[in-house]
């Protein structure tokens, strides 16, 4: 049963404020998210409120300023900072985004960030990844094979199949889709989510694989599939500008007709 | 080191409200909604079984402003559970994913449940 509220330790509490902008002419106050696993205590919002002026454009801009000339304490995942590792993923304004590719402008007021939702926080923005990771593992993300491969050259793929991947491959594994979508939120332990099932698709839809039926039964499932409700949240977030929710659609038809 | 609970992350309070989201969780609250409204339907049909008095002092309450704002409520179920399950059979051959379009559906459905809703208590005549 879904649970709607927080539990007791998750309850999150009113934090400090840094007011680091006095005299400033484009400041910008952000409320973040921070929790301690030495402190004991429950989570709280921290407002810190910053020069933009002395700061880059984007939200990680923001953040690595925090964390360098405010607060060091404040704890992020972050690498290429142009969109394409997926560790900066996290709720900021009430969307899943990326804080690299996420523009400070595109909020009028204050600006809330939080870690992914309904995930277990191992600090601050820092969500555990850990099961999200083992769902993907259990989808079997490579190409499995029953015929034997050509002796003097690669299993190749006309234009037209590789085509056929576009709008699946870019995917970074973010998990702002799947931490997006209220059905994973309430049944993460056996619905699978729209990050793997696009992953999933990625692999049913490539012509080198040839364990597509496999690949179904292991998702003829009323949770690991069909616990998708069309609700959409996953293709407004995602910042991939892909669509998880047309991948499992397609999963969901390739169901019908390969029954009739 | 006594290792500490992870906390849950904050979900619902904290995302955003987008039409989608909403629309989905009025098709399942609708869902449930119609499926009382079946037993006032039983009731009413009931009492038609059951001979003039009955039919009239049910009739009472039906035509009390709670009674009414109940049917509104009902119709209004009905006409978004049917919009709403209409632009689900499109995504289901696969059509109406792009989010251009899904939004488009979504106020579509709003407008298009108002519209019947309305023109059926004014053809009733009931309002």
């Amino acid at each position: 049963m879904a649970e709607f509220t927080l539990p007791k330790n998750s309850k999150i509490q009113p934090g400090k404020t840094y007011s680091m902008a006095a005299g400033a002419k484009n400041k910008k106050t952000f409320r973040i998210y921070r929790w301690d696993p030495d402190s004991g205590e429950n989570p709280r919002m921290d407002q810190y409120e910053i020069d933009l002026d002395k700061c880059g454009p984007m939200v990680l801009d923001a953040l690595i300023y925090i964390k360098n000339d405010i607060d060091t304490t404040l704890t992020f995942r972050r690498s290429c900072r142009e969109g394409i590792c997926g560790s900066c993923a996290m709720n900021i304004d009430g969307t899943n985004t990326l804080a690299c590719t996420k523009y400070i402008s595109d909020t009028k007021n204050d600006l809330p960030v939080y870690p992914l939702p309904h995930m277990e926080v191992k600090k601050d923005l820092v969500p555990d990844l850990t099961h999200f990771y083992a769902q993907y593992a259990s989808i079997k993300p490579w190409i499995e094979t029953q015929s034997a491969p050509p002796p003097d050259r690669e299993r190749l793929q006309s234009k037209e199949d590789r085509e056929k991947l576009d709008g699946l491959y870019e995917c970074i594994l973010c998990a702002c889709c799947s931490t997006s979508c209220p059905s994973y939120w309430w049944n993460s332990d056996r619905y699978l989510g729209p990050a793997i099932l696009l992953q999933a698709y990625r692999w049913i839809a490539d012509s080198r694989d040839e364990t597509t039926g496999e690949r179904l039964d292991n998702l003829e499932d009323p949770f690991r599939l069909y616990r998708c409700h069309t609700i959409m949240n996953c293709t407004n977030t995602c910042p991939k500008g892909l669509n998880p929710a047309k991948a499992i659609a397609e999963i969901k038809k390739l169901m019908v007709t390969r029954s009739i | 080191m006594a290792s500490v609970r992870s906390p849950l992350s904050p979900h619902l309070t904290i995302y955003r409200w987008q039409i989608t989201m909403v629309l989905s969780i009025l098709h399942r609250a609708t869902g449930v909604f119609m499926s009382i409204g079946l037993l006032l339907l039983t009731c009413w049909l009931l009492s038609l079984a059951s001979g003039q008095q009955a039919y009239d002092n049910l009739a009472v309450y039906m035509h009390s402003w709670y009674g009414k704002a109940i049917l509104i409520a009902f119709t209004f179920s009905l006409y978004l559970h049917l919009c709403n399950g209409i632009r689900h059979l499109f995504w289901d051959v696969g059509l109406g994913f792009q989010i251009p379009t899904f939004h488009k559906s979504g106020y579509a459905v709003v407008i298009a449940t108002l519209l019947l809703t309305g023109v059926t208590w004014f053809a009733g005549g009931m309002i």
